[in-house]
This record gives structure tokens, C-alpha cells and sequence, in this order.
């Protein structure tokens, strides 16, 4: 009996275990202490999230009623394919990143800080995973908000470094804010012409209203706040300086699992809520989120082949991938979305690697990693330099790395739409990315070192959570049967939620 | 004869071992020696194995290795085609020779950094012939890609700004035109057929319009960099700045043949002869081939440099097997798979003698090659002869393949083509044999003579050997080719 009672509870554990360990680690004067903690707390999301995999694979949609409220009054967790899938990515990197944080973190923070960073980065993770199973719409602003606090405060601890990362974090608040209160305002819209929040009543009560208009604001409120949060181009502004000026364990958990959230809540708003008015939302997919994605591609591209800075130039890139991910959800046909949440899982994967290999060198040279910085550093660093060049080879789509994957499938997809035009712009933009990578791999390997240049040791805590994910890479592009299958399960729920 | 193995543990053999080569220089590195005598070992055990793997192919058999599936209906696997064991036959030989040399040239000249020259060189070979008994078209896109990075490091061995230049010229040429337009094309034709299999007759007749298969071919033409079809053709001199080794195994054999073999592949296999030369598909590119033929050899006439002249010559000659490929009859299409191996045991046979030129005079203009034929009579035989080849005098090998290709232009009516291939062959007497009459009969201009190699004057001695054997046993190549033309 009290097996299954875990078992009914699992929604509400993978928020929950985050949000109670997060006052405890603030408590916890010894660093190390709060970060095993910190990682027992993900370690269990991992676990959960696998279970909720397992569980929606065999076909099940899980609900959960908050404290036994049954919706449409209560606030409702829904668990189906693409929830975990979603969270199935977010746990495993946040799990790695928390790995990583360890020597990270402390390197990089003042020790009286950590107990604190610890408590904020686990408050950032509930939310989050909070964010994507929430069935409410309101509830849905307020782990919006959760976490947005929680990753300023994460950013903010990069001012130790560098005091940019106040301005970052600051921005961060201030666009996000906009973003939140833009989704809440839709909110508002809605909730004044149906009555309701939760998201399965609204989409039976939105087809019916009469006020068209008013359903068409609201919609336009909530995705362009979403479109905010998920660092869409043009509204990504925010992302470039927080990313970067974070530090490096931040920027790998940033990088890895928040974009895809608010990602994730974007095509929920769509495919679910107003799932039942097609009308609306093709509009918007057609001649908005498109159109947005791809000059995202290409701007992010651009602005990463002239970018000196390492973790900017992955900033940039991500815009890019965010892309990637954007157009395939907004060409809406099963194909499109399945290819978007593959990218979902493959660029947190990309992404987490890339920030986490950059943290590792940074650490190791103990400046800035600029391109110039990384001069020689392939023989100096071999295992940081190879992982990161595998990283690499995934993000720009080389066949063999889960960066192909994602490609193969979005291009299938375009093509099935017979979107030839757009086939050719994201190969192009694919094209334009082994320009950034490359520079990279020249400046590793090609160049010869500085002789002056110090003396630099690799460190196990930094590098093996690095390879974890870079022999992730790999084997996700060799065999890609169980993410591409989750990944068109996920479609197909989000499609047949709406319809 | 028996064979020794089936064909499936040719192909496991076959494709271990070098990369077992490539993997385990670093470790075999203590010892020179060991290092050094890796890479002819292994090409021997790679040549026997494609043998045997030739020799399932002729007896009717199609050797397959499956290893997983990639995604629904798409598996990671091995099937030889006739033409694939052809070219995996070319590769694995001349590997043979390319080892040998390898090891003159790179301790006749005291180059840095042979351990990892040598690994990356294997890692090659390796790429090459998966590309040649890849069992699908996705399979041969992912080791097309492979050989590509593969060989980066080989081009930019040099570490000077001229090698990182040229690198990056190489990659962006190659890796561009690949992504932006040879991958959508597969998965154009993954998405309208639903397979990627190389089947005899092709894929593609009843599911693409007779109108889109111009376009089609063009992004496979285009997009396949490596065959270098103009005006996608600049990366092959650029790549010349690599060491000689890899000018001769894998930028006249293994990289540019890659690129020609896949081209005659996806024609034969995919989208299959009759049925693109019932709709004139290809017609188009019998021009651009035949453009690409005479233009290359007018820009080699104006080169002083051997290796840049040769790579000239390259571009040119690749186009010739595009050309079998585009005329589309089964004659044609034998000659250019014939011309793969002819051309390949030619063009090798001079990049050897350019090496071993450069090794023993460090010499590298063909103005200043004045009289050295006294100095090195050996070594410019050999490229007598192999230009002799490359030209196509009986009795060399290279004669064959023109003559396959001559028969199959005129059975589609093309006169102009066969002018095209005569003028061309005019134009290669020219700049060809050019060196070796400067060699011979001119007074010497420079007196040089440093240090030689006995193993960089070997190899082309034999490759120039087995060009003349080539025309008198062209029974036993021939067998396969003819199995390509089905």
C-alpha cells in the first residue's frame, strides 16, 4: 500500500523535495555539506523523473490533486509524454550540473556563500520542474516566479568574479519580470471570459467564448511573455550577459534546463490550453514564432562567429538553438513538435557540456576564457579539450552525436511540410555554426601553445560529470530509438490534448 | 581458390583494422618502428580482407554487416555493393603503397608530429572504406563526414598560417556544401521513398517528379565537395599543403574518390541509370562535367607547381567518372567506375614521384625539375608512366576506362563528348609529360641532392608497375565493373 502511495505522489515529490531541502541548505554553514544535500535532493528528482517516464511510456497520464482539491479549484499537476520527457532532460542535467557545482561552485563563490547558493539553485530547480508539471495557469506564474528569483540570485553570485553579473542579474529581474507579468496579464484576459485556470477547463470552455477578441489578447499576452522567459529572439536580451557573467556551474544548469521550460510552457499554451481554437494559434505560429525562430538562427549564429568571449559566444548559440527548438514547435505538425522536443532533450545535453567544459577551463587558468585564451589548450587539457570538441561536433549536427539527431528529424519534418525555403536557411545556419566551432578547435589544437604558458591540471570532479554528458552525445546520435520515440509520444499528447 | 574468410568478417576485418591502427599509434609510438610498421601491416590484412569481400561480391553474394538500428526503418549497416567493393579494393590496396611511402617520406623529410600524422592517416583509410561498403545512403553521409574531419588534422599538419588557411578553406568547402545541400537531399529522399538502401535499378522511379530530378541531382552533385565538380573545386589545391602522403593516398585516391564513387553510387543505386536517362535528368551535367574537364586542365597548363598542377589534374580527371556517371548507360557507368581504379593507381604513382622528388631535392616547381632525370632515373620513369596512364596510351590501364567512357558517349549520340575527352586527352600529353621531358632532355639548372629514402622511390616504382599490369589483367577489375553497369 505505501508503495503506491509514492507512487501516486510522484508529481508533487519532484517539487516538493527540492523546495523543503532548499531552506535546510541554507542553514548549512559547511559548503561541501549543503552541496550533498544539494545533490541528494536532484539525485532523487533523477529518480523520480525516471519513474514518471516509465509510468507515462506504458501509456498513463498521471494527475495529482493538490492537497486533494479536484480541479477545476484545486491546482492540478498533469504528467503525460511530454511533461516527462521534459523533465526527464531538465533532472538528468540539473543532477550533472549539481555534480559538477561541487568544485565549481566553491572556487568560485565565498565560502559563507555557498550554504546560501545551494538553497537558491535547488529553489531554482523546484520551480522549474514545478513550471512544466503544473496543470493551473496561475500556479504556473507563480514557479515562474519561483525560479526567476531564485536564478537572479544565482547569477548575481558571478559578481565575486565579476561585478558585470550585478548588471546581468539585474537585467535578468527586471525583463523577466516583464515577461512574467505579460504571461499573468493573459492570464487575466482569459480567466475574466471562461471562469477558469485550469488548463484542461479552459481548453473545453475557450472554443465556446464569444468575446474572440479578448481570447486573442490573452493568447498574444501569454506566449509573448513566455517567448520572454524562453529568450526568443528578439525579446533574448537578457540571456547573452546573464549567461555569461553567471558563474560557471550556474551557467551550465541555466543553459541546460531553464530556456527548455518556459519552451516547454509555450507549446502547452498552444497545443493544450488553446488547443480547441486553431484559428488562433496558427496565426501566431505562422507569421510570429516562425519568423522569429529563424532570424533568431541566424542573428544568435552571426553574433557567436564574432564573439570573442567563450561563454557569450555559447550564449549567442543557445539563442540560436532556442531556435531550432521554437520552429520546429511552431510548424505544429506532429513531425515539428517531435522534432522540437528532440531538441529539447539533445540541446540541454549540448549546451550543459559545452558551459560545463568552458567552467573547466576557466577554473583551471583561473581567467576568462576567451578564443585567444584557449590557445594550446587541446594538448594542455586533452580530456576538458576533448569533451568539449565532442560537445561541439553535437552542436553543430556531425552525424554519430545527438546534434544530428535533432536535425535529421527537423529537416524530415520541414520537408514533409515541403518548406524547402526553411530547409535551406537552418542548413545554411548549420553551415554558418562550424564557422564559430571551428575557430575554437583551431585555436585547441592547430596553434601552437604560448611558451609561457602555466602549468595546468585537470581535475575528476570537473571533467567525469563532462564526459557523462559527452558520452551522452554519442550515444543519443548511435541510438536515438528511445528519445525519438518519447519525443513523437510527447507530440502526439500535446496534439491530442488540444484536439 | 577458397576463400579464407566469409564476406562479413571481410567487412569486420576489414574496417577494424585500420581503425585499430589509427587507435593504437599512439600507444605503439615508443618504438618508431612499431609505429611505422602499423600502418603497411595493417593495409595488408585490410587488402586481404577486401579481397575476400571482392570475391563474395563476384560470386553473386552481397555481404552485409548490420550493427544497430539508427532510428525507425533506418539501420547502421554494411552491404557491399559491386562498385562499393571496387572502390574498397582501390583503397585498401594503395594503402599498401601509400604506407610504405608514408614512412620514407616522413623520415626521409624529419617531419614533426608522425604519431599523430600516422593515427589520423589510418582513421582515414578507415572513413574511406566504410564509405565504400556503407550499406545506405546515411551510413556512407555519416563516414563522408567523418573522413572530412578526419582529415583536417593531415592538412593542416604543417601548424603554419598557410596550413591553417588552407584548412580552413577545406572544411568550410566541404563540410558547407555537404550540410546545406547533400543532407537535405538524403532526407528529401528519405522522406518521398521511404528507404535509403542502395538497390540495383534505384529508388527513386514512381516517387519524384521527372521535373525535380535536375534539382535533385544537382544537390547531390554539388553536394557531394569531395568529387570537386566546379566551382566547388578549391578545396583539392588548397589541400596541397599537406604533406605528400596524404596529397597521394587520400587527395587523388581515398577523399576525392569517396566523393566520385558516392556520385556514381547515388546515380546507380539511387536513382538508377534508365531511369534518369529516360527523363534527361543528368543531361546538364554532362556539360558541367565536361566543362569542369577542360577548364581544370587549361588552369593545370598554367601552374608551376608539380603538386598544384597534379591536383589540377585531379579536379579534371574526377570529372571524367562524373561524366560516366551523368551520360547514364551502362557502358558509361562501367568506364567510370573502371576510371576510378585507373585513375587512382596513375595519379598515386605521380604524387609518389613528386614526393620523392621533394624528399631527395626538395624541389617542388616543375621549371626548376631541369636534368634531374639523371639524378633520379627511377622515380621518373614512374611518372612517365603513370602519366602515360592518366593520359590513356595502351598499354597502360588508363586506356580502358576512356575507352568504356568514349563507347558509352557515343551510344547516347554525344559527339561533342567524345571531342571533349580527346582534346582533354591532348591537353594531358601537355602538362603532363612536360616535367619528364624537362627531366630527361634539358641541361640541368640546379644541382641538388641531399637526402634520399629508399622506401619513397619503391612505392611509385610499383604503383607505376601495377598501372602496366592493370591493362593486361583489366579481366579481373573489369568483372566487378561490369556487375556496377548490372
Amino acid at each position: 500500500m505505501s508503495i503506491y502511495a509514492i507512487f501516486n505522489n510522484l508529481p508533487a515529490l519532484l517539487v516538493v523535495v527540492p523546495l523543503l531541502l532548499s531552506p535546510i541548505t541554507a542553514l548549512i554553514p559547511i559548503g561541501r555539506l549543503a552541496w550533498v544535500v544539494a545533490l541528494f535532493g536532484s539525485g532523487v528528482s533523477v529518480i523520480v523523473a525516471i519513474l514518471l517516464c516509465s509510468l507515462t511510456a506504458s501509456g498513463i497520464r498521471i494527475t495529482y490533486f493538490m492537497g486533494n482539491w479536484p480541479p477545476p479549484w484545486g491546482i492540478e499537476f498533469v504528467v503525460d509524454s511530454a511533461t516527462s520527457l521534459t523533465v526527464m532532460a531538465m533532472t538528468t542535467l540539473a543532477f550533472l550540473a549539481t555534480l559538477f557545482a561541487d568544485r565549481a561552485l566553491s572556487a568560485e563563490i565565498a565560502a559563507k556563500d555557498v550554504g546560501k547558493a545551494y538553497s537558491a539553485w535547488l529553489l531554482a530547480c523546484g520551480g522549474l520542474y514545478g513550471l512544466v508539471m503544473t496543470a493551473d495557469a496561475f500556479n504556473l506564474f507563480v514557479f515562474l516566479e519561483i525560479s526567476a528569483l531564485a536564478s537572479v540570485i544565482l547569477i548575481a553570485l558571478g559578481a565575486g568574479r565579476d561585478r558585470r553579473a550585478l548588471i546581468a542579474a539585474y537585467n535578468y529581474l527586471v525583463i523577466g519580470a516583464v515577461g512574467a507579468t505579460f504571461y499573468v496579464i493573459g492570464v487575466g484576459f482569459i480567466y475574466a471570459v471562461t471562469g477558469s485556470l485550469n488548463m484542461a477547463d479552459l481548453a473545453d470552455r475557450i472554443p465556446d467564448v464569444e468575446a474572440r477578441s479578448i481570447v486573442f489578447i490573452g493568447f498574444g499576452f501569454m506566449v509573448v511573455g513566455m517567448l520572454v522567459k524562453a529568450a526568443v529572439f528578439p525579446v533574448h536580451i537578457w540571456l547573452p550577459a546573464a549567461y555569461s557573467y553567471a558563474p560557471s556551474a550556474v551557467s551550465t544548469l541555466l543553459a541546460a534546463i531553464a530556456t527548455k521550460a518556459a519552451i516547454y510552457v509555450l507549446a502547452r499554451i498552444v497545443f493544450t490550453i488553446f488547443g480547441g481554437v486553431p484559428e488562433v494559434t496558427a496565426l501566431a505560429l505562422e507569421w510570429v514564432v516562425v519568423p522569429l525562430s529563424i532570424a533568431g538562427i541566424f542573428v544568435g549564429t552571426i553574433m557567436a562567429i564574432y564573439e570573442r568571449d567563450l561563454k557569450k559566444m555559447l550564449a549567442f548559440s543557445s539563442i540560436a538553438q532556442i531556435g531550432y527548438i521554437t520552429l520546429g514547435i511552431g510548424i505544429a505538425t506532429s513531425a515539428g513538435i517531435a522534432a522540437g522536443f528532440i531538441h529539447i532533450g539533445n540541446h540541454a545535453l549540448i549546451k550543459g557540456g559545452l558551459f560545463m567544459a568552458v567552467g573547466g577551463i576557466f577554473l583551471a587558468t583561473g581567467s576568462r576564457v576567451s578564443v585567444m585564451s584557449m590557445t594550446g589548450i587541446g594538448r594542455k587539457m586533452p580530456l576538458t579539450a576533448t569533451a568539449f570538441l565532442i560537445c561541439g561536433f553535437s552542436l553543430i549536427g556531425l552525424p554519430l552525436t545527438a546534434g544530428f539527431i535533432s536535425k535529421l528529424y527537423l529537416v524530415r519534418a520541414l520537408l514533409d511540410n515541403d518548406n524547402l525555403v526553411i530547409v535551406g536557411l537552418v542548413l545554411a545556419s548549420s553551415a554558418l555554426s562550424v564557422m564559430y566551432l571551428w575557430k575554437i578547435v583551431e585555436v585547441m589544437w592547430v596553434r601552437p601553445a604560448p611558451v609561457d604558458a602555466l602549468e595546468i591540471n585537470e581535475r575528476p570532479a570537473l571533467y567525469i560529470p563532462l564526459w557523462i554528458i559527452a558520452i551522452a552525445n554519442i550515444w543519443l546520435g548511435l541510438d536515438a530509438s528511445w528519445l525519438v520515440g518519447a519525443a513523437e509520444a510527447a507530440a502526439a499528447s500535446l496534439l491530442g490534448a488540444g484536439g | 581458390m577458397t576463400p579464407l574468410m566469409s564476406g562479413e568478417t571481410g567487412i569486420v576485418i576489414g574496417l577494424l583494422v585500420p581503425l585499430l591502427v589509427g587507435l593504437l599509434t599512439p600507444f605503439l609510438a615508443v618504438r618508431s618502428l612499431w609505429r611505422d610498421a602499423a600502418g603497411p601491416l595493417g593495409a595488408v590484412v585490410t587488402f586481404v580482407a577486401a579481397l575476400q569481400v571482392a570475391g563474395a561480391v563476384l560470386a553473386g553474394e552481397t555481404p552485409r554487416l548490420h550493427l544497430l538500428e539508427f532510428a525507425e526503418g533506418l539501420s547502421f549497416e554494411f552491404a557491399v555493393t559491386p562498385l562499393g567493393a571496387l572502390f574498397g579494393l582501390v583503397a585498401s590496396g594503395l594503402w599498401i603503397a601509400a604506407g610504405l611511402f608514408s614512412v620514407g617520406y616522413m623520415r626521409g623529410n624529419h617531419e614533426k608530429h608522425q604519431t599523430r600524422f600516422a593515427a589520423f592517416y589510418a582513421v582515414a583509410v578507415h572513413a574511406a572504406l566504410a564509405i565504400a561498403w556503407s550499406g545506405n545512403l546515411l551510413v556512407l553521409f555519416v563516414f563522408y563526414e567523418i573522413l572530412t574531419f578526419s582529415t583536417f588534422p593531415l592538412v593542416t599538419h604543417k601548424e603554419s598560417k598557410a596550413a591553417r588557411d588552407a584548412g580552413r578553406l577545406y572544411m568550410s568547402i566541404l563540410v558547407g556544401t555537404s550540410v546545406v545541400l547533400l543532407l537535405p537531399a538524403v532526407i528529401y529522399l528519405w522522406v518521398k521513398t521511404g528507404t535509403l538502401d542502395f538497390v540495383p535499378g534505384g529508388i527513386l522511379a514512381g516517387h519524384v517528379t521527372p521535373a525535380a530530378l535536375p534539382w535533385l541531382l544537382a544537390c547531390f552533385a554539388f553536394g557531394i565537395g569531395k568529387a570537386a565538380l566546379m566551382p566547388f573545386h578549391r578545396w583539392l589545391p588548397a589541400a596541397m599543403v599537406a604533406p605528400t602522403p596524404v596529397s597521394a593516398l587520400l587527395h587523388a585516391v581515398a577523399v576525392v574518390k569517396a566523393g566520385v564513387f558516392t556520385m556514381l553510387t547515388v546515380v546507380v543505386y539511387v536513382f538508377g541509370i534508365d531511369f534518369l536517362a529516360d527523363n534527361g535528368g543528368s543531361d546538364w551535367l554532362v556539360w558541367l562535367a565536361s566543362f569542369t574537364i577542360l577548364a581544370s586542365s587549361f588552369v593545370a597548363i598554367s601552374k608551376d607547381d608539380l603538386k598544384a598542377r597534379l591536383a589540377y589534374s585531379t579536379i579534371s580527371q574526377l570529372s571524367y567518372i562524373v561524366l560516366g556517371a551523368a551520360i547514364a548507360t551502362s557502358v558509361a557507368a562501367q568506364g567510370a567506375a573502371l576510371h576510378i581504379v585507373m585513375h587512382a593507381a596513375g595519379k598515386i604513382t605521380l604524387f609518389f614521384c613528386a614526393g620523392a622528388i621533394y624528399v631527395r631535392a626538395h624541389l617542388t616547381k616543375i621549371s626548376e625539375l631541369d636534368g634531374q632525370g639523371r639524378e633520379m632515373p627511377l622515380v621518373f620513369i614512374a611518372f612517365f608512366l603513370g602519366a602515360l596512364s592518366i593520359i590513356g596510351i595502351p598499354p597502360l590501364g588508363g586506356s580502358w576506362s576512356k575507352f568504356y567512357l568514349m563507347l558509352g558517349a557515343m551510344e547516347r549520340d554525344l559527339l561533342i563528348v567524345l571531342f571533349v575527352l580527346v582534346l582533354s586527352s591532348l591537353l594531358n600529353i601537355y602538362y603532363l609529360l612536360e616535367p619528364v621531358q624537362r627531366a630527361f632532355f634539358r641541361a640541368k639548372v640546379k644541382q641538388v641532392g641531399v637526402a634520399s629514402h629508399p622506401l619513397t622511390v619503391i612505392p611509385p616504382v610499383a604503383t607505376a608497375i601495377l598501372s602496366v599490369l592493370l591493362f593486361f589483367y583489366v579481366d579481373l577489375i573489369n568483372g566487378l565493373a561490369e556487375l556496377v553497369a548490372g
